[in-house]
């Protein structure tokens, strides 16, 4: 019986990847910063799905707590899914440090925090799955999403860098890079349909790309080819774009 | 965020900015927010019931509470859809008390339309089956209520089109079944007195509904199929279907993938369809055990069938006559044949007694046609209510779109006392819809 935590499980995808790996007889450790939040899910994938599910109080930006975290979940996870981050007004977090740390920390920091102990556990195990859910938005700096892009890039580079360090200890990395998603995140702003996946698609593509073991995954699948072509655009011309 | 959002009937539409929650502060939190709004679920009601300036979505609300499968006790949040429900439940030997013809609306859509299902006249309407609820008024205020616990809110919520408050949480009793089988009758009848007859000596039957061939006149006027069932017994299915007696009905949905150019439906397609329809019963009587899903939901195979209808949308005219009144019956029949304005098909049903101020629901004949909008149309359904209200009837506002306030008020004996409760739980007018502004049940 394999178990997967949930980090940010009050998300909109945290909650809908809840539900996926539960379908597929996962038991389940949700945890976020209001623990409380997550009674009805917990109760709702008991009842759906006959898996265990527990809840656990989770900061991602207090770094000091996240060994005794780890260390007490019982049994420890097979596979951790790292999905918290937050989004705030971009030209608020130019104006307001405390606003862009905030960003940078929960995207970033909090997010190596915690991935750096649940590695350490797998590379002892030689076995266990890491899967962070990074953003496109990390594949080119711009404007419009100045510190939130450029945490998710460093996000980006740290799970390659992860990769590569625990290949050899048996331990996978997945990188996950949504496009756009119809979550609470982007409740208000228009988003094209045609490109936008609803949590739910998110899910069901991670989970299908766990079971290939897929080293990066965009979802969908094209955004790789449309993130393609916005990081072959030269600098001297994307500097003058309105992106 | 602003998009154009419609209900099924996909008229009218309308720009709306709509906001969802997932967790209680979430909605309080937007309920602290500037701005009148009108709770929505599926948007499965047919006309403008849950469309406003502001909606907020309970569909990601949606967790099941609690269930116990010894008592059949069902509690869940209100943006739960029934599809779901029924993937939990059935399995373990229970079923929804009360179903309409889709399965695709929430439990808090069902309440605030007080849903009826084809087993009206022995299990009556969803509210009879709920032990408790919250709702959420717009001053945040949570308040439970039940038939036992602030009755008025609850009567004025059940049927009540979301005025009151919003539905957050419900609590109600599935009904036992032994197989997740339908043991069916399917009887021809050749014109209305015969299928009236048919009605009144299977009135035992649990669940009863006969679909009208509406264009049909002279003797073979009211022509139909009528459409009996009752859960099937272990004892009842065939060898094959006793290994698996409580299984689910597999996910096999065809998409309807664009809206049809409004020219196909005319009087001769629908005519050919209501044939095939007709005639496709060789025999008189089938009596055969099918899986629930064709008996239930035979729609719902037809992801976005509304789409059938063209771009320009329709509405489902649904009315009720007093038991007595059948000429009123055949009256509207007639007035509908007559104009031709084209409807696929048109669903009878016979209504138990219900006890309620809002809900729908009231002894008689039920009928239910679809429109789709045609220059003309919006007058002669004026016509149509005259007739309804001159025979004591009246019409639900689950698939209104176009009622006068007038014939509301003519239909509703206690409108009066569901606009007080309105008033005094949703005091501000906060709440409200195109639809409530429309048939003045809230101030404007």
């Amino acid at each position: 019986m394999s178990t997967v935590l949930i980090l940010g499980a009050t998300s909109d995808i945290g909650m809908a990847i809840a539900r996926k790996f539960a379908s597929r007889k996962f038991d389940i450790q949700l945890a976020a910063r209001k623990p409380e939040q997550l009674q009805p899910l917990q109760s709702d994938i008991s009842i759906r799905f006959g898996r265990s599910c527990s809840i656990h109080a989770f900061d991602a930006l207090n770094y000091g707590s996240h060994a005794s975290f780890f260390n007490s979940l019982v049994p420890r996870p097979d596979i951790t899914i790292c999905v918290f981050g937050i989004l705030d007004e971009e030209e608020l977090a130019f104006d307001n440090w405390t606003i862009a740390e905030r960003m940078i920390n929960t995207n970033y920091t909090g997010a190596v925090s915690i991935l750096n102990i649940a590695a350490k556990y797998y590379i002892s195990q030689h076995d266990g799955t890491i899967i962070g859910i990074s953003s496109v938005a990390g594949d080119r700096g711009r404007a419009s999403k100045l510190i939130y892009a450029s945490a998710k890039a460093a996000f980006t580079t740290y799970l390659a860098g992860l990769r590569n360090k625990c290949f050899r200890e048996k331990v996978h990395v997945m990188t996950v890079q949504p496009g756009f998603v119809y979550s609470k995140m982007t409740e208000n702003q228009p988003l094209p349909k045609p490109i936008t996946s609803t949590p739910a698609e998110v899910a069901d593509i991670i989970y299908k790309a766990y079971g290939k073991k897929k080293n990066i995954v965009y979802v969908k699948w094209f955004w790789r080819y449309i993130m393609l072509i916005i990081k072959n655009i030269p600098e001297f011309q994307f500097k003058k774009m309105k992106l | 965020m602003k998009k154009q959002i419609a209900n099924w009937g996909n008229y009218p539409v309308m720009e709306s900015n709509e906001e969802s929650f997932a967790f209680h502060e979430q909605l309080n939190q937007l309920l602290d927010e500037e701005g009148d709004f009108i709770p929505r679920g599926n948007g499965r009601c047919y006309g403008d019931a849950s469309l406003g300036q502001r909606t907020i979505s309970t569909l990601k609300y949606d967790k099941i509470l609690s269930f116990d499968p010894a008592t059949g006790v069902f509690e869940c949040q209100s943006g739960l859809t029934l599809d779901q429900i029924l993937e939990v439940i059935v399995p373990r030997g229970w079923f929804l008390p009360v179903t309409p013809g889709t399965k695709f609306i929430t439990v808090g859509g069902a309440v605030a339309s007080d849903v009826h299902g084809k087993n009206h006249h022995i299990d009556g309407s969803f509210s009879n089956h709920i032990l408790d609820m919250d709702v959420v008024l717009a001053s945040k205020k949570v308040i439970t209520c039940s038939t036992r616990m602030n009755e008025d809110l609850f009567e004025a919520t059940c049927g009540g089109m979301g005025l009151t408050g919003l539905i957050t949480r419900v609590r109600f009793q599935l009904k036992k079944i032994e197989t997740s089988f339908i043991k069916q009758k399917q009887i021809k009848a050749g014109n209305l007195e015969e299928l009236i007859r048919l009605f009144e000596t299977y009135h035992q039957y649990t669940y009863s509904v006969a679909w009208i061939d509406c264009l049909k006149k002279g003797e073979q006027f009211g022509r139909s199929i009528l459409m009996l069932g009752e859960h099937a017994r272990l004892s009842d299915l065939h060898e094959k279907q006793r290994q698996d007696p409580l299984k689910l009905p597999k996910k096999k949905q065809i998409n309807f993938p664009f809206n049809l150019p409004s020219w196909v439906l005319n009087a001769f397609t629908v005519k050919a369809f209501n044939y095939l329809f007709y005639v496709k019963n060789f025999k008189r009587e089938i009596n055969n055990v099918i899986s629930y899903e064709p008996f239930f939901y035979p729609l719902d195979a037809i992801l976005h069938w509304n789409r059938g209808y063209g771009k320009n949308g329709f509405v489902q005219y649904q009315f009720v006559l007093p038991l007595e009144a059948k000429p009123g019956l055949i009256e509207i029949l007639n007035r509908i044949s007559d104009k031709g304005l084209g409807s696929f098909l048109a669903v009878l049903k016979v209504f138990g007694k219900q006890e309620s101020i809002i809900s729908f629901p009231m002894e008689g004949y039920t009928l239910a046609l679809d429109f789709p909008i045609k220059p003309g149309l919006l007058e002669f359904l004026d016509e149509l209510d005259q007739v309804v209200l001159r025979y004591g009837g009246r019409l639900y506002m689950s698939k209104d779109a176009r009622m006068k306030p007038e014939t509301l008020q003519s239909g509703y004996p206690d409108l009066g006392k569901f606009k007080d409760i309105v008033r005094k739980y949703n005091p501000e007018a906060k709440i409200h819809s195109l639809q409530s502004d429309r048939l003045f049940l809230t101030p404007n």
